[in-house]
């Protein structure tokens, strides 16, 4: 059952003023995801306060580096589940896990942010994870 | 958070955690912690591993920590006598 709408607006928010665009039905994101071309990351949000409450602060620093993918895109765990559950048959190779973030490039998972990755961790800490990957695989292609 | 932060009051540390529990047989369980008492060890969404030679408790620990841990049970309870370690998955990713 989801939860109560009021309950996670702020957790929504503070992921979509980060400028990450939510996609909230299956369609959605089937219109993002389906022939995916340049660079993506999907953040998937949560209620859980252990990690998701560290998950979105890292999100927000991480968007502050200097090189970073062309699309940042949402769904809410637990809240938009027909959205959650087409995310995650793009997700195919990787186990449901929530908070959670995908970088995706033309269409292939390039890395991978589990929960257990979140955990216990300082968002500076899940925020240097995300970055060496931006830096990896969203920098300009020579 | 800082090290030994319990989020949830009244709630053991590991609690919300993914954790490994090893036993002092071939078993081994990654799930999430939610509490010890004097049944066990209760974990939720634990995937479980019996040891072999075709999957290793090492391969299996590596893969649930690249790719995820694949759910068998939404909750399970592991038996205090058998637990020989618990360490947190995200130790190994």
């Amino acid at each position: 059952m989801p939860y109560n709408p009021a309950l996670v607006a702020p957790m929504r928010a503070e992921v979509t003023r980060l400028g990450a665009k939510e996609l909230t039905s299956a369609a959605e994101v089937d219109a993002a995801l389906g022939d995916q071309r340049g660079t993506m990351l999907v953040f998937v949000n949560s209620v859980c306060g252990c990690a998701a409450g560290n998950a979105r602060p890292a999100l927000a620093l991480a968007l502050q580096h200097s090189v970073l993918p062309q699309q940042v895109v949402t769904v809410f765990a637990g809240q938009d589940l027909d959205a959650v559950a087409r995310a995650r048959q793009y997700f195919a190779d990787y186990q449901p896990s929530s908070p959670s973030m995908a970088l995706l490039r033309d269409g292939e998972i390039v890395h991978f942010v589990h929960r257990h990755q979140i955990e216990g961790r300082s968002p500076q800490s899940i925020a240097a994870n995300l970055t060496a990957a931006f830096d990896k695989y969203c920098g300009a292609t020579v | 958070m800082t090290p030994g932060h319990i989020f949830h009051p009244g709630h053991a540390e590991l609690h919300g955690i993914t954790v490994v529990v090893e036993t002092h047989g071939p078993m081994t369980y990654v799930g999430r912690y939610d509490r010890e008492d004097e049944v066990g060890v209760h974990m939720l969404d634990v995937g479980v591993h019996e040891g072999s030679a075709d999957m290793p408790k090492e391969e299996y620990l590596r893969r649930s920590a690249k790719f995820g841990v694949r759910s068998d049970h939404k909750h399970l309870v592991v038996p205090s006598r058998q637990v020989a370690r618990i360490t947190r998955l995200g130790q190994l990713a």
